[in-house]
């Protein structure tokens, strides 16, 4: 047998959350150590299993697990990565990470935040790796259930409930629609081959017919897409960001939107193909009206969250509109655009954060001058406007340019419609820089702005690092997503 | 080292630079500037060596310097990306690396190195001064220096790597990596004075307008990609078939072929970088940046980058299409808003009293100068036009600069801040006190005029009129006929005003010359601004024509697939270009001569009504405001906040009351009355639980997991009965 990677990358942080919550209450900075600890062998693992995907892209997928578990209902624990996959595995260990060096000084029970934190890791990292449907949605339920504890308990007061609830309701409710799908398909195929099966292996290769998939695309891809923030879901996503914690924004829109587009692109398209390519028209649409509504919004709010939270929808947006194109470049753009954006978010995230820690204010006219003593959130978040401008030579132009070379195909009046929101980009960031960063820091600031920590310098000089690398160096990347991407467009022309 | 490593490295010695400024040297002033310029020097050295390599090569054009690597693995094969020096990009490269290495040297005495810091500056300001006592103990008021001084050059040393490195790219994608750079840098540069609330806005009016092209450039870039597989200029532009494949492809748009839509989007990249109208309105604005070396920029060097890519992508503009016939879509949209803006922009440029924004509106002008002939298919006019412009751009540019300072000193001098150091009205009589500044100028001046024979503007401009007159584009050839005869007069109003005459206030008597670090470069633009014309002279002109062989031409020409070939010689363009520019001179001459302090310009009688629409450049900057700003403004803060809370939530918030209405009558209704009668454990708390859940808009975790669990439940109980 050989070495069970995976699992362990899924469960180290699901063991150090146990483990966590066995210590005692007193003991604050043990827990942190233990934290960042599994934290960073995790990174190491995942680290690692990119490389050896990195230097052996297939299509199939890699160091496959399977472990019957209920074989009476066809349920097995099945695990494996593929080039799509394996970036996003990669990226939840990043986010990780730099999420327990920035959320260093959580002082309000600190062992229960970090061990929600972990569960809630185990969760993300346990999706992206489940060749098991029934898996899958056991990890995606333990994704973003922490998430309501996490944002209801160590929230921004003034909305942490509203927002912990409006998000649990959202994500549960659009799961029930999708796991409604799942149990069709288990039932359809049980019809057909007479078996029961979870194995989305097996499931791909059932053959649903065309009115089946018909029916049920529509409800799968958008239940899950709800938790990638589509429209008309999007909503919980902006209002969770501006409520949770800083540690949990960066997981939030980092890795847990991914989640949504990542779990319809693997359940919904791969599973439904004829589906997908009737229906994609209305996904197509969804996306493009993510795209541009979400930047307008960002452009006048005037809490920085906000501003993060609606840009998060419209990039998110294009992950969508790059996965409806069922083209090549369009869906290796959406890929990669998961992984820059995750990146890019949890900076801008982290970044926020910071500031307001110490100014212990996110609104923009408020703020000011702070590029004076924050240097290195300034420039970090410089780094991360221009990724969310598409600059070429950082990872957003890398991603979005297949994106918009994909959906020009489909449509060059989307495309053109589209890029308005790049434009729009380039205006708001360029306002909360100007503004925040620049400009007349105002009097009751001065001088209690303090330095921060080394340890967040490593957060965001790692996160810029990786924005950078991707930007000037795409063959990092490119060629493990653009072999996943093949997988899919087989499915896709084979159905 | 083979000349392909030396064509690699021309970017890097700059962006080094930067980051050393950035990093390293930013606290001293002197190394900052050493940094800076030793690399500029380094670059202009690999540059002039790869010049006069690529010179001594017989038949360069057939045979280039280009080096690529494999950046990006596609599937099969790679993206590659890479450098190349053909024809076209040598004489580019000659002009960048001199202009470039004179802002460097004209920076330091700009921003006064060596002068003691200001009595109250602050960052973010321009520098306001600083009192010294001398050995008499008589204090003076005197230039301060720059307070962020290393931080400019190292701006200005990223800039210069943007515009390397979009020179040397072999294709369409570094190309653009330099061009963001450089959009960038200007964005930076202009807000470089960040605390001045003017100088903020225009760094984001042009950060915005620019980016506005840039989107549809990177359209046109993807779509062009998904097409051909590549962005290599060897691969699309000098590719017979690819061309002729792109040229019969439908366009989804507009009935266009693909190579016409493809190059209209670039184009459209075009006009932002290069100010074209409709999206010009950034480019005055840019002289809110350091004066005038951010001027320069947006002048000499970094707008040239947008004609420079049209040039550069010219066969797929002209695939399928033989200079001389009529022209295509996508040409007769190039030519006009080429024609339109030179005309535009000479008539804005009558009514300005900044001696800035003079040149700004002359820059569009010369621009669309440009464009106007490759839009009529005149590649090697167009080419010769932007290098002779940039050397004498960047002359007037500096000169303006040189003026500015002088007055400058004079308001140091008088202790008057009121008076407008950059408003021509108030100099006059500068030609004494600052000769080399003036001599300069006059020379920068007249080659932009079209002076005849001597000046290398004269050879440029007179090669577009021929092309136009010979290819028989009236329309263009008369556009550009009167915005040259306004040019010669506008430039002649701003030497008059500026130079001749007496001083009209105080601070123009007591302007001096500036350091030598500002003349010098002058000095040496003045030797380009008149001797590069004679490089370029057509063969058949009368007399001198042929005494020496038209080296631009064959050069430069040689670029292409198909050499153009020369035009034969008519007099009517020659004697058009000789009226306009010695009439306009001439006029300008004799209009503003007698021009005193405090009189209404001469102009305003004679234009009535049009005067003051031209001095606010035809109300673009309202309009846009109304057309664009407004309604995006509009949409984001009524339309769509409504939608997002009102309607998406409100829908949400409904269903979530009508789920706890729904739970409260069945608590209250059945449960309470009918179950509770029967089992009989009423509870008065719970009721008063359930009260408490009404008022939460969204309630309790449970009563909704409760919810959605039910749903779930019913939904399934309908699916085990379907199948």
């Amino acid at each position: 047998m050989q070495f069970p990677i995976i699992s362990i990358i899924v469960f180290t942080p699901l063991v150090a959350a146990v483990i966590m919550l066995m210590m005692s209450k007193e003991a604050k900075t043990e827990v942190r150590v233990l934290a960042l600890a599994a934290a960073v062998f995790d990174l190491i693992l995942s680290g690692w299993l990119y490389f050896q995907v990195y230097a052996n892209p297939t299509t199939a997928y890699q160091f496959i697990e399977k472990v019957a578990w209920l074989p009476i209902l066809g349920i097995s624990y099945h695990v494996g990565v593929d080039g799509i996959s394996a970036p996003m595995v990669l990226l939840t260990g990043i986010v990780m990470f730099t999420g327990v060096l920035i959320s260093w000084g959580v002082d309000d029970r600190p062992r229960e935040f970090f061990a929600f934190l972990f569960l809630l890791a185990g969760g993300v990292f346990g999706v992206f790796v489940s060749l098991d449907l029934f898996m899958l949605f056991f990890f995606y339920e333990i994704a973003v259930f922490p998430m309501y504890l996490l944002i209801a308990i160590w929230g921004w007061k003034v909305t942490r409930e509203y927002a912990a609830m409006k998000l649990t309701l959202y994500l549960f409710i659009g799961s029930v629609f999708a796991l409604v799908g799942a149990l069709a398909m288990y039932y359809a195929n049980y019809q057909m081959h007479g078996v029961l099966t979870f194995d989305m292996l097996e499931l791909e290769k059932a053959g649903f017919s065309s009115a089946f998939q018909y029916i049920w695309f529509m409800p799968v891809f958008m239940g899950f897409a709800v938790l990638g923030g589509i429209f008309p879901f999007h909503n919980w996503s902006p209002d969770g960001h501006v409520a949770a914690p800083t540690a949990v924004s960066m997981f939030h829109a980092g890795v847990l939107m991914k989640l949504g587009a990542f779990a319809a692109l693997r359940v919904g398209i791969m599973l439904l193909p004829e589906g997908a390519k009737q229906w994609g028209w209305l996904i197509f649409g969804f996306a493009m009206v993510n795209v541009v509504y979400g930047a307008f919004i960002a452009m006048i709010q005037t809490d920085m969250k906000y501003v993060i939270g609606f840009s998060s929808v419209s990039h998110m947006g294009l992950v969508s509109l790059g996965f409806a194109t069922l083209n090549r470049e369009g869906m290796i753009g959406a890929s990669l655009q998961m992984f820059s954006h995750g990146v890019m978010t949890a900076l801008f995230f982290a970044a926020v954060g910071m500031v307001y820690d110490r100014a212990h204010t996110r609104q923009i006219p408020e703020l000011g001058g702070m590029s004076k003593p924050l240097p290195w959130v300034a420039v970090a978040f410089i780094i991360g406007s221009l990724v969310s401008m598409g600059m070429p030579g950082f990872s957003g132009f890398v991603a979005e340019f297949p994106i918009f070379m994909g959906v020009w195909q489909v449509s060059s009046i989307a495309a053109i419609v589209a890029s308005i929101s790049i434009v729009i980009t380039a205006a708001y960031v360029l306002l909360v820089v100007r503004k925040a960063f620049f400009g007349d820091m105002p009097e009751h600031l001065e001088g209690h702005i303090t330095p921060i920590r080394p340890l967040d310098k490593v957060a965001l000089v790692t996160l810029c690092l990786l924005m950078i690398t991707l930007g000037t160096l795409p063959g990092v990347m490119v060629p493990m997503v653009s072999q996943g991407v093949e997988n899919v467009l087989r499915i896709l022309g084979g159905a | 080292m083979s000349i392909e490593n030396i064509i690699w490295l021309i970017p890097l010695p700059p962006l080094l630079a930067f980051f050393l400024i950035v990093l390293f040297t930013n606290k001293n002033k002197a190394l900052s500037h050493s940094v800076g310029v030793f690399a500029a020097f380094l670059s202009f050295v690999g540059s002039m060596v790869v010049f006069f390599r690529a010179l001594g090569i017989h038949e360069f054009g057939k045979e280039i310097f280009a080096s690529s690597i494999e950046w990006l693995p596609t599937g099969t094969s790679y993206l590659k990306i890479g450098v190349q020096i053909d024809p076209i990009s040598a004489v580019v490269l000659f002009f960048v690396s001199i202009t470039i290495l004179m802002i460097f040297i004209y920076s330091v005495g700009y921003h006064n190195y060596g002068q003691p810091a200001g009595d109250h500056d602050h960052k973010g300001l321009p520098p306001h001064g600083a009192t010294v006592t001398d050995e008499h103990g008589h204090s003076h008021t005197v230039l301060s220096v720059e307070p962020m001084y290393s931080r400019f050059f190292a701006f200005l040393a990223l800039f210069a790597f943007g515009m390397y490195t979009l020179v040397v790219s072999d294709n369409l994608l570094t190309l653009f990596v330099g061009w963001e750079v450089m959009g960038l840098c200007s964005y930076l540069l202009i807000g470089f004075w960040y605390a001045k609330p003017s100088a903020r806005d225009a760094a984001v009016k042009a950060f915005m307008t620019t980016r506005v092209g840039d989107v549809f450039m990177l359209l046109g870039l993807a779509y062009l990609y998904s097409l051909t597989g590549t962005l290599g200029y060897r691969e699309i532009f000098y590719n017979e078939e690819t061309l002729h494949m792109l040229a019969t492809t439908a366009a989804p748009l507009f009935g266009m072929s693909a190579s016409g839509l493809i190059a209209l989007l670039l184009f459209i990249g075009t006009v932002g970088k290069s100010a074209q109208w409709p999206l010009h309105i950034w480019l005055p604005d840019a002289m809110e940046g350091p004066t005038p070396v951010s001027a320069m920029i947006h002048a000499a060097t970094m707008v040239s980058a947008g004609v420079y890519m049209v040039i550069r992508i010219f066969p797929l503009l002209t695939a399928d299409w033989h200079h001389g016939e009529p022209l295509t879509t996508t040409l007769t949209i190039v030519a006009f808003i080429g024609s339109f803006t030179a005309l535009f922009a000479a008539t804005i440029a009558l009514a300005q009293n900044d001696i800035k924004k003079v040149l700004a509106y002359s820059t569009i002008s010369q621009l669309g100068f440009m464009i106007a002939a490759l839009g009529i298919g005149a590649y090697v006019a167009a080419a010769f036009h932007l290098v002779t412009h940039a050397f004498f751009k960047a002359l007037l540019f500096l000169g303006s600069g040189s003026v500015i300072h002088g007055m400058e000193h004079g308001v140091m001098h008088t202790g008057d801040h009121h008076v407008d150091p950059q408003d021509m009205k108030n100099m006059g009589g500068l030609a004494k006190k600052m000769p080399i500044t003036f001599w300069t100028f006059v020379i920068g001046g007249f080659a932009l005029s079209g002076f005849p024979l001597v000046t290398a503007g004269f050879w440029s401009k007179d090669e577009i009129l021929a092309d136009a007159f010979a290819n028989g584009h009236w329309a263009v050839f008369a556009t550009l006929a009167i915005a040259a005869l306004m040019t010669a007069f506008y430039t002649m109003r701003q030497i008059t005003l500026t130079f001749l005459g007496e001083p009209r206030t105080k601070e123009a008597e007591h302007a001096s010359e500036t350091p030598w670090t500002m003349t010098t470069p002058l000095v040496i633009l003045s030797v380009f601004a008149v001797g590069y014309g004679w490089v370029g002279i057509p063969e058949h002109f009368p007399a001198i024509g042929g005494l020496m062989p038209n080296w631009f031409h064959h050069f430069v020409g040689a670029t292409l697939l198909h050499e153009a070939e020369a035009l034969e010689f008519a007099w009517p363009p020659l004697l058009t270009s000789l009226v306009v520019a010695l009439g306009g001179l001439g006029l300008g001459w004799f209009v503003y001569k007698d021009y005193k302090a405090g009189q209404p310009d001469p102009l305003e009688k004679p234009l009535g009504a049009l005067y003051p629409v031209l001095q606010n450049k035809y109300y673009f900057d309202e309009l846009y405001m109304a057309l664009f700003v407004k309604p995006m403004n509009w949409v984001s803060e009524v339309f769509t906040p409504a939608m997002d809370r009102n309607v998406i939530d409100g829908i949400l918030h409904f269903v979530s009351r009508s789920a706890l209405f729904i739970g409260h009558s069945l608590r209250n209704y059945i449960d309470k009355p009918i179950i509770n009668e029967l089992i009989g454990d009423g509870s008065a708390e719970v009721v008063w639980k359930a009260q408490a859940i009404k008022v939460i808009q969204t309630g309790r975790a449970q009563s909704y997991l409760l919810g959605s669990v039910s749903a779930f439940l019913v939904i399934v109980a309908v699916l085990y009965y379907f199948f």
